[in-house]
């Protein structure tokens, strides 16, 4: 169903366009990414906005409405304000504290912003969501300590090595998870990759892809001295690599640590070679141990994380108030009171000789300038207007009314 | 002048100790913030110190190491300024909380030990008590720097191990920057530590008329020379890297420990003063 609803490539462009066209619909930004789909609008009634949004959906991707309802969910107000934290600071992604998230949220409002498609309230809503988000990535470890098995092994090698552009890797077999591994590992700057292979070229052929170098398999044992990290995954049903073999190594590598990793099931390397002083071995089992303890971790941060969004949905709200018309008008006037009083006070000072009559008259004269000036914006303050948000934003900023905010 | 220094030394006690409180804090919930915090009262103790010790140094007109009080509190002067000036070099923060709590039961020990200023002997009136007990206090901070970082090795290794990760594992080192910081320490201790040898011996020649004469201090002098050759030579030659060389910088500054200590109460040999 997901892959249905997607707005990929041009079909961004043209369903962003779509729905900012709907009547209902003020502002929309569309975040499409390979795990959701979302579209964040701004409209007057919620309610009619989300049908005529779901119409559209229904008829832009040839869904039936049934069909779409009940992998749809709605938000309104403040519970969709607290969803784009969330999904934005990666709190509702599968894996919590992921770091694509922020970007493709990002691309959403960037590219939404180029078809001007936003305005003040959804420009706000993206910048303080972005900004939420890199603040908890701060404050809390959400972010830290990998949680797939190839990044683990990036991030216990790092514990072992100081320098990684020191060290060489040689992966021993091929496949899926130790290749993405090594991969990891040279991105993280390792000086060199070997390959052993039962089959030599099968090795030629992807120690090409690693710019690095091919090995017989048969001499994989003494390469090991010369290597730094192993990472294991060949096929074989027996253990390849025996105690007392590296027991032999040990002693000719001068006991320089050495970081093996058993990603082959059933293990293909003796478990007790992890006893012998200076070799680090971590099978499958570990690897996955040592992420379980960093997803609990990061859901311990998780929470911290929900404090800071509701701290941040408080600051949104003040904003949003801010946005109401009748404190803008009485603002507005204040203001317009202030600047009389003052300018007043600065001539009669000057004029002592004035009787109580043409005092009158001044203040009179000043009292209808202001009233004058002020009328228009006023009124259509208190006009029942579309976009009355950017009216109210525009008035405050032309007569400089902003409060101090941020 | 002695007053004045006392006060100074208690001062710097109090932040030792609130730094050596933060540093067992950092051990199991660390941030950036608590490491600074600790930072800062370590140097503000080692000012507060360094005050102490010059006053000291003005009222009595030599380097203040002539009595069991002086030589704690000069000792744990050193380790505090090796300490900073690892955290300088090498960013290593949490070593504070291996090297802190040493340095404040130093200081605390020191703190009940007597004071007073007694009358220099005239055998002690050398400018050979300047450069042998600096080689030697400074070499032995070296080996307590040795120990503290061997600790952290021992706590990491058994993480990696083990399997089980804590939180603290993430905030220490790789084993390899702490091995070699081990290594880099005891290669500046042990020159050190030669040298002292030496001066002494030669002091020793100049004052009582022979190099060696078997004195405890000496004994144990010698004892701790061993031990840290032996380290280096593993390593060069057999490769005695990691946890044996961690193990090693442990008992060696155990040693040195006992060797303070324990021949105070001896009162036999030459070293009486200290």
């Amino acid at each position: 169903m997901r892959e249905k609803l997607a707005f990929n490539g041009p079909k961004l462009e043209e369903g962003l366009l779509k729905i900012k066209n709907l009547p209902e619909i003020k502002e929309a930004v569309i975040l499409s990414t390979c795990n959701r789909v979302e579209i964040y609008a701004n409209a007057r009634d919620a309610g009619k906005a989300a049908e005529s949004i779901k119409n559209f959906i229904s008829e832009f991707h040839g869904i039936k409405r049934d069909a779409l309802e009940t992998s749809l969910y709605t938000l309104e107000n403040i519970t969709a304000v607290k969803h784009v934290f969330r999904v934005a600071s990666s709190l509702d992604s599968m894996v919590v504290g992921e770091p694509q998230i922020l970007g493709q949220i990002k691309d959403a409002f960037e590219f939404a912003l180029s078809k001007k498609t936003t305005g003040v309230l959804l420009n706000k809503l993206m910048k303080k969501a972005i900004s939420v988000a890199k603040r908890i990535r701060t404050e809390t470890k959400i972010a830290e300590n990998a949680v797939s098995i190839s990044f683990a092994a990036v991030e216990l090698a790092k514990k072992i090595f100081t320098d990684l552009s020191t060290k060489s890797v040689m992966l021993l077999g091929a496949g899926e998870m130790a290749e993405l591994a090594a991969k990891h590992l040279m991105s993280s700057g390792v000086k060199e990759v070997l390959v052993a292979n039962r089959t030599y070229e099968t090795g030629c052929s992807l120690a090409k892809e690693f710019n690095g170098r091919a090995v017989k398999f048969e001499d994989f044992v003494h390469e090991i001295v010369n290597t730094d990290i192993v990472i294991c995954s060949t096929g074989a049903s027996k253990y390849v690599l025996a105690k007392e073999q590296m027991h032999h190594v040990m002693k000719e590598r001068k006991h320089k640590p050495v970081f093996i990793i058993d990603i082959s099931v059933p293990r293909n390397i003796d478990p007790e070679i992890n006893d012998i002083s200076n070799v680090y071995l971590y099978d499958v089992d570990d690897l996955q141990g040592v992420i379980d303890t960093n997803r609990l971790e990061r859901q311990k941060e998780a929470e911290k994380a929900e404090e800071i969004i509701s701290e941040e949905i408080e600051t949104f709200q003040r904003w949003q108030s801010s946005l109401d018309s009748v404190p803008t008008i009485v603002a507005l006037r204040d203001r317009a009171d202030a600047i009389k009083k003052e300018e007043l006070e600065k001539l009669l000072n000057k004029l002592p000789s004035l009787g109580e009559k043409e005092r009158k008259d001044i203040e009179y004269m000043a009292a209808a300038i202001i009233n004058k000036l002020i009328h228009p914006p006023t009124a259509a303050l208190k006009d029942d207007t579309e976009d009355k948000d950017i009216l109210i934003a525009t008035i405050k900023r032309l007569y400089g009314l902003n409060e101090k905010e941020d | 002048m002695t007053t004045t220094s006392t006060i100074f030394f208690e001062l710097a006690l109090t932040c030792y100790f609130a730094a050596t409180i933060i540093s067992i804090v950092e051990l199991f919930k660390g941030t950036k913030i608590t490491t600074r915090i600790m930072l800062l009262l370590v140097i503000l103790g080692f000012i507060l110190h360094t005050v102490s010790i010059i006053y000291r140094y003005m009222a009595s007109g030599h380097i203040p190491i002539t009595n069991p009080y002086e030589a704690t509190s000069f000792f744990s002067w050193c380790s505090v300024l090796l300490f900073l000036f690892l955290e300088l070099r090498y960013k290593i923060g949490l070593l504070g909380s291996f090297i802190m709590p040493v340095v404040f039961v130093l200081m605390l020990s020191a703190s009940m030990l007597p004071r007073e200023i007694n009358p220099l002997s005239p055998v002690l009136q050398s400018y050979w008590l300047g450069i042998h007990t600096l080689l030697a206090f400074l070499g032995n901070a070296a080996f307590a720097m040795a120990f503290g970082v061997g600790i952290m090795y021992l706590v990491q290794e058994h993480y990696l191990k083990s399997k089980h990760h804590s939180e603290l594992f993430h905030r220490l080192p790789s084993l390899q920057s702490l091995d070699e910081i081990n290594y880099r320490l005891i290669t500046i201790g042990f020159p050190l530590l030669t040298l002292a040898i030496i001066t002494g011996a030669l002091w020793a020649e100049n004052a009582w008329g022979s190099y060696w004469r078997w004195d405890p201090r000496e004994v144990w002098a010698l004892a701790t020379w061993l031990i840290y050759a032996i380290v280096l030579h593993a390593r060069l030659l057999a490769g005695w890297r990691g946890k044996r060389a961690a193990i090693l910088s442990i008992i060696g500054f155990l040693t040195i420990l006992i060797a303070f200590f324990g021949i105070k109460f001896l009162k036999k040999g030459l070293h009486v003063f200290l």
